[in-house]
């Protein structure tokens, strides 16, 4: 090239080719990757499936003690209207003795009413109901036993049952998601 | 090597080789290839692979024109070619027993690699490519078991998906984009069967890898040593077509044997029942071919560590050919490495048994003893033992002890 005949330093200086070696393969770069994304999206949950995200529930036919399983995005929620036994023994906790520390109270708008995603932390099995070492849900896949506020206490499970977003509609009804 | 080139008067082929040499190259490969004269029964494993993936593409392509990838149809289009379709039951049952049996071949082609050292210089790529094989088997045996749609099918998508969940921060994410929704359902089984349609094809490709980087570097063999003259081969056709035959015969035999007298032995009974979301299974296991990995996912009792150490357990037979010190490949003159070889099929048994039974009592201890061998065989057994051991002498070639009229 003619600079460097001029030049000899000017071999290793960068060129207006290496610019453009850089700019083009940047640009092309970028433009592949913007192609790639909507061929990744594209797995992701379509919008049919995002608008069913909320669903209504009436409690008053469930009795002290019982538990109901509802549907919400595909998932069981569990809603269990706990006996005073069960409240006093999920807030008599000591906290140290959790291993996903979280106070009962911030696990039920009403004390009576516990309101929970139905699925295993560990990996997505359904706990089985008023059962395992801590009288609240056990599940059979791996061995995790949850308590009567449906957090982990022992097992492979690494968090609590996640307590879904839900309000009060009235007395009566709540509204999921 | 055994000299023969393709050589044709044929014009038709000649005209054909001149513009495609495809027929000198299949002549090549099946036919004169120089194969040592002294393989065993070990190395009939891998032509029998070949065939269970042939048979499984073909019996999958004819279940695939009968079969419906939606919630709502998939458990009753499976039972639809198990009672209406002519012939259905058998294609169904070739399909899902093939699967089985290919696995089983799978695994003693390679323990026949462990045994023999098969995966040494210069046969590392091979060894890896195989390896590739084998992950992308479980990938579409996986997806394939999801399809009926029944309870173990939807439960085992539902454990092995989120497995990803373990995956810091983004867990959750990928989760979702495995699924398509908030939950294992139609999205995901749609393209589950999608991709499980697409990997044997990818497979298919891997396997004219491993076979060009094999006819590189050649056929091992059981005593290890590398041919030297021609007088140590044969050419692979007719006595390596002949003996693979018999194999395949053999095979077809066990394969027959349970599709027509024990077609569900070795599936599970509760994948009858159709997919509910609503209610686990008391007792959920994958297919026997996972046991182990299984075991080694339940021994540790974390989340994330389990998920680490079930992949770590595939992974680390990628390493193998560097953990191996040893100079000698063939455990025939490895009289300590040998023992633990068989040890390490032992341990690999207690895993798929103890991955078989729900982790209560002994089962736990014995487990996680069982998982611990395993890694302690390839990072520690296998380096040291290469360094300390002192082979039995080698016979200078291939044909040395036979001409000598030893007995190996
Ligand atoms: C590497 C090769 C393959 C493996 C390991 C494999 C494995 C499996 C397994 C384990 C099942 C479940 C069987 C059952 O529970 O009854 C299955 C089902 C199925 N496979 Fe494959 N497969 C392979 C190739 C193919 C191919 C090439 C196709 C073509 C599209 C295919 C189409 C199907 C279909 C439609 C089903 C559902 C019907 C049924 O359950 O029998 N497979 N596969
Ligand atoms: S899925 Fe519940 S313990 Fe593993």
């Amino acid at each position: 090239m003619a600079s460097n005949t001029l030049d000899p330093e000017a071999v290793e200086q960068p060129e207006r080719r290496d610019f453009l070696y850089i700019a083009t393969g940047t640009l092309g770069a970028v433009g592949a990757a913007m192609a790639v994304w909507p061929l990744i999206d594209q797995m992701n949950p379509s919008k049919d499936v995002l608008a069913l995200s909320s669903t209504e529930v009436d409690l008053s036919p469930i009795e002290e003690g019982q538990s109901v399983t509802v549907v919400w995005r595909g998932k069981p929620v569990f809603i269990r209207r706990r006996t005073q036994a069960e409240i006093d023994e999920a807030r008599d906790v000591n906290m140290a003795d959790l291993p996903d520390p979280e106070e009962d109270a911030a696990r039920a708008v009403k004390p009576e009413w516990l309101v929970l995603v139905g699925i295993c932390t560990h990996l997505g099995c359904i706990p089985l109901g008023e059962s395992g070492d801590f009288g609240g849900w056990f599940c059979p896949c791996h061995g995790s036993h949850y308590d009567t506020s449906g957090r982990i206490r022992i097992g492979p499970a690494p968090d609590n049952l996640v307590v879904p977003d839900y309000a009060f509609l009235d007395d009566t009804n709540i509204r999921i998601g | 090597m055994s000299g023969s080139t393709f050589e044709t008067d044929n014009k038709l082929v000649n005209w054909f080789e001149k513009r495609l040499p495809i027929i000198s190259l299949m002549h090549g490969a099946v036919v004169v290839y120089p194969t040592p004269k002294n393989l065993s029964w070990w190395w009939t494993f891998g032509s029998l692979a070949g065939v269970a993936l042939v048979i499984m593409m073909a019996t999958g392509i004819i279940l695939a024109m009968h079969y419906t990838p939606h919630v709502d149809y998939a458990f009753l289009s499976v039972e639809h070619i198990m009672r209406d379709v002519n012939y259905g039951w058998l294609i169904r049952y070739v399909h899902s027993n093939t699967g089985s049996l290919f696995f089983m071949v799978v695994y003693i082609h390679i323990f026949r690699g462990l045994y023999y050292g098969s995966y040494k210089d210069p046969r590392e790529l091979l060894w890896i490519i195989g390896l590739l094989i084998y992950v992308l088997m479980m990938a579409t045996g996986f997806l394939g078991y999801v399809l009926p749609w029944g309870q173990m099918s939807f439960w085992a998508v539902t454990v092995i998906t989120n497995l990803f969940s373990a995956v810091p921060i983004v867990g959750d994410a990928i989760v979702s984009w495995l699924w398509g929704g908030y939950a294992v359902g139609n999205p995901t089984l749609n393209r589950f069967f999608s991709l499980h349609y697409l990997l044997p094809f990818v497979i298919f490709a891997a396997v004219i890898l491993h076979l060009w980087a094999l006819h590189t570097s050649k056929s091992s063999n059981p005593l290890g040593v590398e041919v030297k003259t021609p007088q140590d081969t044969i050419p692979f056709h007719p006595y390596f077509t002949a003996k693979d035959l018999v194999g395949l015969a053999v095979f077809l035999i066990v394969l027959f044997f349970f599709v027509f007298f024990a077609p569900n032995y070795m599936g599970h009974p509760d994948n009858y029942i159709t997919a509910n979301p609503m209610v686990t299974p008391a007792h959920i296991v994958p297919e026997w071919y996972y046991l182990p990995f299984y075991a080694i996912l339940r021994a540790i009792p974390d989340k994330l560590g389990g998920v680490i150490a079930m992949f770590g357990a595939i992974v680390i037979l990628f390493l193998v050919p560097w953990l191996d010190t040893s100079k000698v490949r063939s455990s025939r003159f490895r009289p300590i490495y040998k023992q633990f070889f068989w040890i390490l099929v032992l341990d690999c048994f207690v895993l798929g048994w103890v991955g078989a039974n729900a982790p209560e009592g002994h089962f736990i201890l014995i487990g996680r003893l069982a998982t611990a061998y395993y890694f302690l065989h390839f990072l520690v057994i296998l380096p040291i033992v290469g360094m300390i051991e002192k082979p039995l002498p080698l016979p200078e070639s291939i044909s040395q002890p036979v001409l000598k009229g030893e007995q190996e």
